[in-house]
């Protein structure tokens, strides 16, 4: 139930609200395997989410190309399920209809209502069903969004900082959610975040990206076993090398900001 | 010896549990009969009213005039001031038992309670327009006659005040529910379709802005008769409105909930109904109070001005005869009833906007 993803020298230009480009990518290739859970982290601005909207169908790239199985992504599928960066539920749905929503888009509620509380149940939100986005906290919403994109039985899950605002303990809880489900369900997962702990916990690789023009300057295959100790001395190693190789991206003279 | 410290801990926890109820009893006792008081005081103004009209020497000449009912088969005889006190007892009961129902629930005693001072005034300016109005008649007549006059109206003209009533309600509910229906369709249309915008939006816009009753003289000539000219004009300032604020609502929906819904596998119709339309249900329910205000105006004006019923018409007959009393008569049925509609078609938008409950500022 997964699926592979090819992403071929694609770049990507924007526009801005004066005329400037902006080259959000730049000849950025990856492939990505079967069941396979790849973080992708960078700077702010380096294009993570323009890369993860391209793969999603939701933008076209501007030149080279992109697959999933070997057909072209030419624009969004249920296939493909999103976690936005932030406050992508609906906010006049329930917790309960936001999740069943993918159900009913594909008019297969009746079919597999019971799914539902199913989903419910394995992201811990018994009890808050009939609440409403606003009335949970940004973590639980997290969580929603999450069940949400599961729902729909994805091969692939895309997910933009699902994790962003969350607090450390929050966090940890939900990445062990995300792997239980990753090991569970084996959709290959693409995960974008700021938090290098974050990524070693979670991936088989780590993509690094830098900005202006946004690029992968590094892939770094994480060969640790799991389940991994966020201390082990494997893990900070490998934490301290992905730091120094920011240190160097950023240490790249700049003379615009040199006086 | 673990049980035995549990035993005892529980044995204290009652205890404790037992004061604090019994301390919270004579609290809410207190609170009773504080609440008991402002029932009292609610009430005590249309009591005062009744008293005034009961007892208060009738110096100016007014003829009380005495009407023969049918109720229930009974053929009962009352004069205008039997009935006036019938209303203000039947004021008293109404507060009275709205009050004791109130007595459970912490949010309505306050609610109640806010509102005792006010009511209380209100009986007070019932006996005192009973004074000004009937007993002496201080004011220039017949234009301010007492409020047992207004109270004559309904005994002599009920049916016929009825009739007309209904005619209103016709009118409002024909040409209302026409003019939502085109109105959120027309809105949803315009801001669903950037073709449509381009082509109707600035129609809308000027058409928009003059009042509905400038197109009565087309209405009143070009229609097969005057209640669907009638009708024609509140679906006119009706429509406007909505569909001005339905198609801003569709078109403030934000990109990520369309982007949301189309991964999650929605077909384009899934997208208006599932997605722009909650998205725009607050606008369209702004759209449709304030359409409301302008319906009523709208139905008043075209029945004043050409229709062979409703209350508007009432008023203008009653103002031929001089009967000053049906005026107000008629202008209070008005109030009642279109606060009663503005009460209805809050709690629709409150039901349906229960997920924007806590999010926006009271
Ligand atoms: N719609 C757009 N129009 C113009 N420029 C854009 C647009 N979207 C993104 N950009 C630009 O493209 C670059 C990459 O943006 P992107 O959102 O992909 O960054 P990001 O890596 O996700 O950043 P963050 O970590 O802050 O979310 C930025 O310089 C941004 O200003
Ligand atoms: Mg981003």
């Amino acid at each position: 139930m997964s699926s592979s993803i090819s992403i071929t020298d694609v770049g990507r230009v924007y526009t801005d609200t004066d005329g400037n480009k902006v080259t959000a990518l730049q000849d950025v290739s990856l492939d990505i395997r079967e069941g396979e859970f790849v973080s992708i982290i960078g700077p702010s601005g380096c294009g993570k989410t323009t890369l993860l909207r391209l793969i999603a169908g939701l933008d076209k790239p501007r030149s080279g190309s992109l697959t999933i199985d070997g057909r072209d992504i030419t624009d969004v599928s249920p296939e493909r399920g999103y976690v936005f960066q932030q406050g992508g539920l609906f906010p006049w749905l329930t917790v309960e209809k936001n999740i069943a929503y993918g159900l009913r888009a594909r008019k297969v509620f009746k079919r597999e209502r019971e799914k539902v509380s199913e989903y419910i149940s394995m992201v811990g939100l018994d009890g808050f069903e009939k609440s409403y986005p606003h009335q949970i906290s940004g973590g639980m919403a997290q969580r929603v969004a999450i069940a949400r994109a599961l729902i729909n039985e994805p091969k692939a899950l895309l997910l933009d900082e699902p994790m962003g605002a969350l607090d450390s303990f929050t966090r940890s809880d939900l990445q062990d959610k995300l792997l239980e489900l990753w090991k569970h369900k084996r959709i290959t997962m693409i995960l974008v975040t700021h938090d290098i702990d974050e990524a070693i916990y979670l991936s088989d690789r780590i993509v690094i990206m830098t900005p202006r023009p946004g690029r992968i300057n590094r892939i770094i295959d994480v060969d640790l076993p799991r389940p991994r100790h966020r201390g082990g001395s494997e893990f900070l190693a490998m934490r301290k090398e992905i730091l120094e190789l920011f240190r160097l991206a950023q240490a790249e003279p700049q003379p615009e900001y040199m006086i | 010896m673990n049980t035995d410290a549990a035993a005892v801990l529980s044995a204290v926890q009652v205890k404790e549990n037992k004061a604090v109820s019994a301390h919270e009893k004579g609290h809410s006792r207190r609170n009773n009969t504080y609440f008991f008081l402002r029932i009292l005081f609610t009430v005590s103004g249309f009591f005062i009213a009744i008293l005034v009209n009961l007892f208060f020497p009738q110096t100016a000449d007014v003829e009380i005039k005495d009407y023969r009912l049918n109720i229930f088969g009974m053929n009962v005889g009352l004069t205008i001031n039997d009935a006036y006190i019938f209303v203000l007892s039947a004021l008293i009961l109404v507060y009275a038992l709205s009050g004791v129902r109130a007595l459970n629930d912490k949010d309505s005693r306050r609610k109640y309670s806010r509102n005792a001072a006010f009511r209380f005034a209100l009986g007070i300016a019932l006996a005192l327009w009973d004074i000004g109005g009937t007993k002496l008649q201080l004011f220039a007549q017949p234009f301010f006659p007492g409020p047992a006059q207004v109270i004559e109206a309904y005994l002599a003209d009920g049916s016929y005040i009825a009739e007309n009533l209904l005619y209103s309600l016709r009118l409002y509910a024909a040409g209302f529910s026409c003019g939502v229906i085109m109105g959120v369709g027309t809105g949803i249309l315009i801001g669903w379709f950037p073709k449509v915008y381009y082509w109707v939006f600035p129609v809308l816009k000027i058409t928009g802005v003059v009042p509905a009753v400038a197109w009565m003289p087309f209405a009143l000539t070009l229609l097969p008769n005057s209640f669907s000219a009638a009708v024609f004009l509140i679906v006119i300032c009706a429509w406007f409105q909505i569909a001005f604020l339905t198609a801003q609502g569709i078109q403030s929906t934000p990109r990520q909930n369309y982007e949301a819904a189309r991964i999650l596998g929605s077909s384009q119709t899934g997208l208006i109904l599932h997605v722009a339309i909650p998205h725009a249900m607050p606008d369209i329910f702004t759209g449709i109070s304030s359409a409301n205000a302008m319906a009523f105006t709208t139905l008043v004006m075209s029945e004043m001005l050409g229709q062979p019923g409703g209350l508007g018409y009432y008023i203008n007959q009653s103002k031929v005869w001089s009967a000053y009393y049906k005026v107000l008569a008629a202008i209070v049925i008005m109030a009642v009833l279109f606060s009663l509609i503005n009460h209805i078609i809050g709690r629709i938008q409150k039901h349906t906007l229960r997920w924007q409950e806590g999010v926006l500022k009271k």
